[in-house]
This record gives structure tokens, sequence and C-alpha cells, in this order.
């Protein structure tokens, strides 16, 4: 190396350090609320030309009552027809300008979602298109009828997937008459019942400004995002917020369930109620998991089922955190007369996690891997834009990215094996195997 | 087929990559190495990190009868240890250096890659060079890996009707190119492959001359060459062999096959032979191909969702691809499930009016307008992502087109008229280079599932 390089190699060095100390702080989130009570949360991101607008409400499939799939539905039809506009229009409002809009539907969050260049024209008609899509869909009888039929023909698509019709079921299983228990598209009965005074009513109690969280990442100031995330809101009514969820149950028993599916492979999914958004044993859970199953194949599970004994290609374990307690769920697929075994080795690995805790070794593998990875996360301005929708969707403290790699830092050994000691029974988990023998 | 589970998923990466945009502005810096190895970087300040890709020249469409599948197998192995680094242990350094790592095979080329904090790029500089000539294939590594092979491929193919359509549909509609070989490999090849396969594989492909090193992220490209230079320098460059892909005889009319398979819902595959980029007479005639197949599925507003889906509604989903990029002649795809209440074959007679339409029609210039500010507006927000940039790079460097066709992507698709997607669709989407796949489904045998109840269906 030359000293010309040398020096260039360590000026790239400091220049790194700088980033990096940045970067680990996370990006500085402003946040207000719109006149009408809709919460803003806004990241400048100036080196693109591009901006990304979010809105998420609180209007999800855990909204459905008694009409599983009338939330996925109602968000569906926002798209197809609004103001004056027919889906066909609002395609090519959106597409005509380079720009692209998203919806949907899952548990918790309901969002609309849009891309677009800041280039003047593009950007108006972005906002104009999106504003009128929340404030005025018209719920044509037509498009609902066709995206109905949609509905029911990708429902029965995943009645052909082992894999969806396992998680399903799991999902039911643990979480009985809880709102999470039913998938988000309904089901062919429900969504075969769903009318459009049906829709309406989802769309006018929950589509309100109090409602949303509006979220903006991209090459405006200040004062430019205020004026976009009032024009985006601004012809939605105040409203309130959703109530609470009710509590997630927690399992009295070990229940299971055999499907009996004409596929080669047995698919196995087993858990119970994991953790909430807000938990206070958050940190010492997601650190845990990550070492348990959550860590892609360095976890210790993959490396008991996969890395050892070649019994699945894909293994793993997971919480997904929500406003209430949602899934802690493992799971692995394997050729149908190897299930026994497979389940065998999930089981004990899971059990001897509980029993003994991760190793200091394997703690500090994991502090590394989420502390130095942490630059991954928000790399990019759509991966800023989906913090924000968390953050602000489940009330997070906007110094949230900030304390992320300190929190993780804090978490002991201790800590993780009391967390998963009183959170994790296996002896009451949820189970669900799917394949040509139905226990394989 | 941006919409289809059957075409996503890592394996088959190649297809809808048409409207992502092209290589950006930034700079791009390439070297290439005494031994052949091939180094571009590009610079993206945006955030402190770097995406490291190591792209090979050889994937399914280099294999033959008896060893399909041993590319993949290989990727597998690339984590399976060198004399230096244990079996596993790969991951585990990058996973504490806060990096996340993957790899995967096409038909075309199989790719590496590490996404790391920018001051760890000469960790995976250094893994990444060790495992280019130094794998060791144990045997009892692989006996285990090729069973995790054999689970994938019953997970992502034979478990998955569509998928399974897919396969077979291709397998039909290509008689000779290697492109009829399914990436993961025939069931019965991984039963029968051996280590010494793999070695012999191993030794004729990585090499550093058949290969493409791809840094793009906080970085300066001297730094980064010194790097290179420092961890692959002393590789010897190895005799690659000349490509031996047979070329495809000219199909000789329609091809129609059914695939039955316990399903629920029927599903139309069709696929017209047309030349890539690579092998197109005039290089006009591929990106009017592109053109052809954004006017068709381009979003929301283009043909089959306006018409098909929305309009007659007679397709519950429906979409169309072309792989501008494949390193061989190439297949323009249209697929579909039917709505409710219509047949595969009434999908069929739609579909194919929509490619009669182009052939007969000129496209509107209006059309043609929103589909250039989609190109435009595509290529600046591919820029959000570096590791899509490095992809990108590193697939055209990888089919032997280079990056810089990359840049011409805007312009070129700028430029393309009504007439010139008129030709094309002339030329090549005819009958008779035309194979239909049709998915019928079988209904299932005994305990079929429901998911309608509120509990679980059998408790135990």
């Amino acid at each position: 190396m030359s000293s010309v390089d040398r020096l260039k190699s360590l000026l790239s060095f400091l220049v790194l350090l700088f980033a990096w100390g940045a970067a680990a702080a996370g990006p500085a989130i402003q946040s207000w609320t719109t006149a009408n009570g809709a919460r803003v949360l806004f990241v400048p991101a100036p080196a693109l030309p591009i901006l990304d607008l979010r809105v998420v409400f609180d209007a999800a499939a855990s909204r459905d009552g008694d009409h599983p799939g009338v939330a996925s539905l109602t968000n569906a039809l926002l798209t197809q027809g609004a103001g004056a506009w027919d889906a066909d229009t609002i395609a090519e409002r959106i597409e005509s300008v380079g720009s692209t809009l998203e919806t949907g539907s899952l548990r918790d969050m309901a969002w609309v979602s849009a891309r677009t260049l800041t280039r003047d024209d593009a950007l108006a008609t972005t906002l104009e298109t999106l504003a009128k899509v929340l404030a005025e869909p018209r719920f044509p009888p037509r498009e609902l009828e066709r995206v109905r039929k949609a509905v029911l023909v990708s429902l029965r698509q995943e009645e052909q997937r082992p894999g969806k019709v396992g998680k399903k079921a799991w999902y039911r299983l643990v979480f009985g008459d809880h709102p999470y228990a039913h998938d988000p598209s309904g089901t062919p009965e429900s969504v075969e019942a769903l009318t459009r005074d049906d829709l309406l009513a989802h769309y006018r109690r929950y589509y309100v400004a109090r409602n949303a969280v509006i979220s903006l990442v991209g090459a405006i100031d200040r004062a430019q995002a205020e004026r976009i995330a009032e024009t985006l809101v601004a012809g939605l009514p105040a409203g309130e917020p959703a109530p609470p969820l009710p509590p997630v149950a927690d399992p009295a028993g070990a229940k299971s369930a055999d499907i009996t599916f004409p596929s080669t492979q047995a698919h196995l999914y087993t858990g119970q109620p994991g953790m909430a958004r807000k938990d206070p044993d958050y940190f010492p859970l997601y650190v845990g998991n990550h070492i348990l199953g959550g860590a892609g194949l360095v976890s210790i599970l993959a490396d008991e089922v996969r890395e050892k004994r070649g019994l699945s290609y894909s293994v793993s374990s997971y919480f997904i955190p929500m406003r209430r307690r949602g899934p802690f769920l493992a799971g692995l697929q394997t050729k149908a007369s190897q299930l026994g075994e497979a389940e065998r080795v999930l089981r004990g690995t899971i059990r001897r996690f509980l029993r003994e805790g991760p190793t200091e070794k394997e703690l500090d593998a994991a502090k590394k891997n989420l502390t130095g990875g942490f630059p991954l996360r928000i790399s990019s301005n759509a991966k800023i834009a989906e913090y924000l929708s968390l953050i602000g969707f489940y009330d997070l403290p906007l110094d949230y990215l900030d304390r992320f790699t300190t929190r993780i830092e804090a978490v002991t050994r201790e800590q993780i094996r009391d967390a998963f000691r009183r959170r994790i029974h296996p002896d009451r988990f949820a189970t669900v195997r799917v394949g040509p023998g139905g226990k394989g | 087929m941006r919409r289809s589970p059957a075409f996503l998923g890592p394996l088959i990466l190649s297809l809808a990559w048409a409207l992502q945009a092209s290589a950006a502005d930034g700079d791009v810096h390439e070297s290439r190495l005494g031994n052949g190895l091939k180094v571009v970087v590009k610079e993206d300040h945006r955030a402190p990190i770097v995406t490291t890709q190591v792209w090979y020249r050889v994937g399914s469409s280099y294999e033959h009868g008896g060893l399909t599948g041993i590319s993949h197998v290989l990727e597998h192995m690339m984590f399976k240890g060198t004399a230096k680094v244990p079996p596993g242990e790969f991951s585990r350094i990058i996973a504490e250096n806060g990096g996340s790592e993957n790899a995967f095979t096409s038909r075309d080329y199989t790719a590496y890659f590490q996404t790391l904090a920018a001051d760890r790029l000469e960790v995976a500089m250094r893994l990444e060079s060790d495992r280019m000539r130094h794998l060791r294939l144990l045997p009892e590594e692989f006996t285990k890996e090729v069973e995790v092979v054999k689970e994938e491929r019953r997970m992502r193919t034979d478990d998955n009707p569509e998928s399974l359509t897919y396969e077979r549909f291709n397998a039909n509609a290509w008689l000779a190119s290697p492109y009829r070989i399914p990436t993961i490999g025939w069931m019965s090849d991984l039963d029968r492959l051996q280590v010494a396969d793999l070695k012999a594989w191993y030794r004729r492909w990585y090499a550093p001359d058949n290969a493409t090193l791809v840094v793009v992220g906080d970085v300066h490209p001297e730094a980064v060459f010194a790097l290179a230079r420092r961890y692959y320098g002393g590789f010897e460059a190895e005799a690659i062999p000349p490509d031996r892909a047979t070329t495809e005889p000219p199909q000789k009319g329609i091809k129609r096959l059914v695939v039955k398979a316990p399903a629920k819902e029927p599903y139309l595959l069709m696929g017209y032979k047309v030349p890539s980029l690579k092998t197109a007479p005039e290089p006009w005639e591929a990106y009017a191909l592109e053109m052809a197949s954004s006017i068709l599925d381009g979003g929301s507003s283009a043909r089959l969702q306006k018409e098909l889906v929305r309009g007659r509604a007679i397709a519950a989903s429906a979409g169309a691809d072309y792989s501008l990029y494949d390193r061989l002649p190439s297949l323009f795809l249209l697929e579909a499930n039917p709505a409710k209440g219509r047949t595969v074959a009434e999908m069929e007679q739609a579909l194919r009016a929509q490619v009669r339409r182009l052939r007969e029609e000129p496209v509107a210039p209006a059309d043609l307008a929103r589909i250039r500010n989609q190109v435009v507006a595509a290529k600046v927000f591919a820029q959000d992502s570096v590791f899509y940039q490095a992809m990108r790079i590193g697939m055209l460097e990888s089919v032997g087109l280079g990056w810089r066709v990359g840049e011409e992507y805007v312009r070129r698709m700028d430029a393309v008229t009504p007439e010139q997607i008129q030709a094309v669709a002339r030329k090549y989407l005819t009958d008779d280079r035309l194979t239909v796949a049709v998915l019928e489904p079988l209904p299932f045998a005994g305990h079929a599932p429901r998911t309608h109840r509120g509990a679980a269906d059998v408790l135990r």
C-alpha cells in the first residue's frame, strides 16, 4: 500500500467512525399531530429525490368483530374507486407519474403507502390521489363483487399449500376466541357473507384521523412535511382511536391438531401466545429467541435440526410482538416419515434452552450480531419508513432506535433464562401437524 | 410474473427484474486482477454499510442430465468448511460482525453475498476469497446437506402445485436448451449425486477468471481494489471450459401439457420462445419485448390488470414476464388464475387475444409515455437499496453483457417505438413458438383440510 493509499484509508476510517456514531444513534425523528388528530412521524432524507408516505390505521383483522375478512376487504377496496375516479383512473394517475401505491391489512395494522419522486407534478398527483383514496372511497358494488371473488380464489389457493393450512390452524388453536385467531382474509363463508354496509361501517369507524399514524421519509423539509401530512388526511373526520383489544388468554394446557394432507412433507407448528410490542420482557425474549431460533442458520434450532441432522430446509422460532401478545411460534417441515424425529429434536432443543439458557458465548455472539448489524436496519428510506410506522403505531418512544443497541447490550443470561422460564411453557404448547399421515 | 408465488423464491431470481431499474448514476469503478477476477465497485455513501457479492458464471443452465441440481448443492456446501474455516463457521463469523449473508443459484449464475457495516468489509473479503479455492467438501457434511436440499425441493416444488406446473412447463417448452433443467435439480439426480461430482464441479467453475466481485456501499474504490488484490490476487487463473449449452432447435408447432396434482384452483402458463438481449439479432428487439411485457403487466394500469382482472373480470390474477438479461434464448411468459366461475380455456383465449392485439394494433403513445415515466422513477427508487444496485451489476456481468448495459436501460426503453413492439410481437409471439401448460386440480383424497372452523380440525 502506498503512503497515499494509507492516508486515504485512514481518512476513510475516520469518516466511517463518524458515520458509525451517527447511525448507531438512529435518525432524528420529528413528530407532531395534524389539525384533526393524526399522529405524524417524519425523517428528512435529502440524498435521493424520493418520498415514502405511509398511513397506518388500527383497522385490521383484530377489528373484524363478527365479520372475519371485513378489514382486509375494506382496505383492498380503497383503491378501487374514490371520489369521481374509478379503479382505472386511480391506477393511471399514480403510474403515469411513475409512483407506486400499495395497500395491506394484517392483524394489527391496515395501511396505505406510496412512493413518489419529489418532482412537483409527481408529488402533487400522488398526494392528491392518496388523499382521495383515504377520504372518499366509494366501494363500488361491481368492484366489491370482483375483489370478493378474487379473495375466494386466493383462499382456495392457500388450501392447496400445507404450510398455509397448518399456520392458519395453529392461529385458531392458540388464540381461540381472541380476534387474533382468524386469518386476516377471513373464511370462504365469512367473505361470502360480507355486505357493502359491513365495509362502510368498518371504514367509517376506523379510517379516522385519530386512529391514524402518518410516516414520511424523503427529500422534503419540515414545512413541506407539515403541509403534506395535513393534505393527506384533510378529508378524514377526527373520530376516535380504536378501543383496547381484549388480552390474550394463557393456554390452560397442551392442544394439538393433526391434519391429513396429500403432500410429501409434514409441516410442524408449535408454540403459544408470546409477547406484546410494549412488553416488559421484550429485550430478554427478543435476544433469547435470536439465539434459540431467530438468527437464521446460526441459531441453536437450525444447528440441531438442519446443520447437525439434515432434517429440514427451514426451521426457526420467532416472536411476533403485537398490540397484545402475538405468537411465539416454532416450526419446520420435513419428509413425512421423519416428522417424529424432527419434532423430538425441536422440542428437546427448546426444553434444553429453557433449562440452561444461553451460554455466555452465545449471548456475546448475539449481541455482536444485533448491535453490529444496527446500521443495516436503517440503511434505506424504505426501512426507516417501516420503523416510523412501528414506533408511531405502537406508541414506542421516539428514541427507540437511539436506545436500541444500549438495551441489547444490557441483556444478561439470567434475564433471558428467567424471562423464558416465566413466559414459555412447552407443556402448554399448541401444536399443528399437517401431512400425509397426520402425525407422519 | 410479479405476483406469482410459482415464480418467486431465491432460486429463480432472474425473473421480475425487468422494471427494477438500471444501475444508478453514482460512481462505478472497475478493475481486473492479473488472474482474471473482475472487480466492480460502486460508491454509495448514504449509510455506513457495504454489500459484497461474488458471482460465479455457473448455474443450472451449465448442467446436464445426471448432474442436475449440482450447482445449487455446491452453493449449499460452500458454507460447510474450508481448510481454515470449519463447517458453519463462515456464517457465525459474519453474524458476529453484525452482518447478514446468503447465497442463491439461478440458471445463469451462482452468487454469494454479505452486507455489513462498512468498516467490516475486510471480514467478508477474507472469508469469501478463502472459499473460492479452499473448500473441503467433507463427505459427512455432504450426506446431511443433500438431504436438506431434497427437503427444499419437496417444500418449494413437489408440494406446491403451481411451482410443479412451472417446472414441468419449462421442461416441456425447451427440447434441448439447458433452460429445461430445474435449478433445484431432479430428485433422482439429487439421490445419486456424489462428493466426487461436486469436487470436479467446484474445481471447474470456482476460479478468479470465472467470477465477478461486486462491492457497493460506503467504500472507496482504491481501498476495495487493494483488498481484492490482497485476498484474491494470489489465486491462479483456470482454463474455464467453453460454453457447451445446446442450441434449442426451432419449435415446430404449438405444445400443450396438463399437470394433474392435488390442488384447489386451476392455473394457466403460456410461454413464447423469444431472444434475450444477449441473443437478439438486434438489441432493439429485446427492448421492444421488454416494453411489450410492460404494456401487459407494468403495474395496475397495464392491460392484464385493467382489462382481464378488472374490466372483463375473467382473471383472479394475471401476469406477464420477460427476462431481458438471460444469457440464452428465453421465454415470454403469461400466467393466470381464472376468476371464480371462469375456465382456463376462456383464460387462454383472453391472453391470446391480448397477444394478438400486440401484433395487430400499435400501442398508444400515452401508454408508452406512462411506462417510460415508470422506468425513470424506478431507476431513482432502486438507488434506495445498495443490495439491488449490486445485484444488477453482478447479474449483467455474469451473463456476459457487462454492467454498462444497465446504464443504457432508460435510454433504450425510451427509444422503443409502437412499430417495433408490433414487429417483435409478429415475429416472436406466434403459435408455432408457444407452449401452454394447465394445472388440472385433482381432488384431495381422504380428510380435506377445513379452514373455516373456530377450533382445530382434529383434536387429539
